[in-house]
């Protein structure tokens, strides 16, 4: 059974904060929840499934459906990282088509820029069985993500130049976006210029850190149908958990290579048809080896494709993270997943800035990663269309 | 600079590791059924799923697959900065992190042969503990 038209997005809100000092976790979720449903046009008492990840408080989905007053027969926990909000999307979808359930609502939300609990990992049983192989290293999040990097240039000859487009892009998109974290736009020298991290990543080849969250609201057909607000489509899902390969990772790629094809095929479209792609931009590295991944771009090529400006909307190729991404607008509990579909859905709802808006979009791609490209990560692509 | 050596806290699935490595040697899990070599140590095997596994000294070389310095990170590691995260990958096949040591991190490079070092390593309350297996560059 697909789940292709099954299921449709018809709520989604960004908390417009980036510092939340005086918010509570619990609030933020209930801000953003109450957001989603509110553009949506329901209410809590609407929602019959919850779905959050390690960012939840307390006892997880227990804790917040209680917090939330929800009556919920069907809850989902998964953790994947930054990508756990697609692999969210994707659960629900197929409990929609399933029957299941009707009305699924998805949090996310942290508070990185205040301090405090980093998300994830609480109430997981024991030591990871790997930790005592890879914590002693010294390897920080951009590290890790630098040893990637640096084996792409290895392989492929990409360059600084070319890395640094990605955030060049980001942050002409960002200038439009009055709640974006970094609003000027930025040069490729002023990146190469900027503090070296870990080789090759500069400080801003790394994402914003930010206070805040989003949620969505996933509907059935008959629930969609009652609402006025325009709901959009999922077409296709894919998911993969790249493991460390058995002890012989390939730096070069990520799992997007699974998850892409996986929800092109469900959705029935190729990568030639994608009008605009929200991708996963922890770094910069990221987007370049994700854009490869989910073919926009042969493998290697990826530098020469995001040096030619076709990530800068509202014409270039294939116009990417409008909102001003992860790298500039908010990346909020360290998470980007959540943010990647809530631009998507803006951008098919031609909701956009204007500035930014992709004329006459239609398919739209959003791809989350969570976990680090340096030893296991999960992939999870979603594929929306403006209509069925 | 020394870089931080913090003892890893051995368990029964992965204790015959941290044993070779009391000895300088650097002991791995191969798959009785298929012959893997497994990383990162465990009585399972990711390629068939045996839980059947004998340990074995390999030969502690092997060349640099991917490694990058890092220059700014918060916490302790920022008192020996600039220094060099690794993966090396074994002669015997796994891609090991790790870090490079005992070179000038400006001219380690992909393709570098190294051989394995244990430094001294120790746990949480200060005693000594099993020692860390990193590498330094023997051929670049
Ligand atoms: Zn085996």
């Amino acid at each position: 059974m697909s789940i292709k038209g099954k299921a449709f997005i018809a709520g989604v809100y960004e908390h417009p904060e980036r510092h939340l000092p005086d918010r509570t976790l619990p609030q933020i979720h209930a801000d953003v929840a109450l957001g989603a449903l509110a553009d949506a046009g329901l209410s809590t008492s609407d929602v019959d499934a919850y779905y959050s990840a390690g960012d939840a408080p307390g006892f997880g989905v227990l804790s917040m459906v209680d917090y939330l007053g929800l009556n919920c027969h069907y809850v989902n926990d998964t953790e994947t990282g930054g990508s756990s909000y697609l692999v969210h999307a994707q659960h629900a979808a197929a409990a929609i088509a399933a029957g299941h359930i009707d009305v699924a609502l998805i949090t996310l939300a942290g508070k990185p820029r205040t301090g405090g609990d980093a998300p994830g990992g609480s109430g997981r049983a024991g030591g990871a069985p790997e930790a005592p192989f890879e914590s002693q290293w010294g390897m920080s999040v951009p590290g890790g993500y630098a040893l990637a990097a640096q084996r792409h240039m290895y392989e492929f000859g990409t360059t600084s130049e070319q890395l640094a487009e990605v955030k060049v892009a980001a942050s002409t998109h960002a200038q439009h976006n009055p709640h974006a974290f970094l609003q000027d736009v930025v040069t490729v020298d002023e990146v190469l210029e900027s503090p070296m991290i870990s080789d090759p990543l500069h400080r801003l080849d790394c994402c914003v850190i930010t206070d805040g969250g989003g949620a969505m609201v996933i509907v059935s057909e008959s629930v969609a149908n009652r609402l006025t607000r325009h709901a959009i489509p999922i077409l296709g899902t894919g998911s993969f958990v790249k493991s460390s390969q058995s002890g012989r990772i390939d730096l070069s790629h990520t799992g997007a290579v699974r998850s892409g094809p996986l929800a092109f095929a469900e959705a029935g479209v190729t990568p030639n048809d994608i009008d605009y792609v929200s991708v996963y931009d922890s770094f910069t590295i990221t987007v370049l080896i994700t854009l490869e991944d989910l073919g926009f771009c042969e493998r290697g090529t990826g530098g020469q494709f995001v040096a030619s400006g076709a990530l800068r909307a509202p014409h270039g190729e294939l116009p990417f993270n409008t909102d001003g991404g992860g790298l500039c607008n908010n990346h909020p509990a360290n998470r980007g997943g959540m943010t990647k579909v809530i631009e998507a859905v803006r951008q098919l709802r031609n909701e956009a800035h204007t500035e930014v808006q992709v004329p006459d979009c239609e398919l739209a791609v959003a791809h989350g990663t969570g976990g680090s490209l340096a030893t296991r990560s999960a992939s999870s692509t979603m594929v929306l269309g403006r209509s069925l | 600079m020394k870089l931080p050596a913090k003892a890893a806290q051995p368990n029964s699935e992965n204790l015959p590791f941290f044993e070779g490595a009391e000895k300088g040697d650097l002991v791995l899990p191969r798959c009785d059924d298929c012959d893997f070599v497994i990383w990162f140590p465990r009585e399972i095997c990711p390629e068939c799923g045996s839980q059947k596994v004998s340990w074995f000294k390999a030969s502690g070389k092997g060349s640099i697959y991917s490694s990058t310095v890092t220059r700014r990170i918060p916490g302790g590691w920022s008192k020996v900065t600039p220094f060099v995260l690794a993966y090396v990958e074994l002669d015997e096949g796994p891609r090991v992190m790790t870090n490079i040591v005992e070179c000038d991190p400006e001219h380690v490079s992909i393709g570098d042969r190294v051989e394995a070092v244990f430094e001294e390593a120790t746990n949480r309350d200060g005693e000594s503990g099993p020692p860390l297996l990193r590498f330094r560059v023997t051929e670049s």
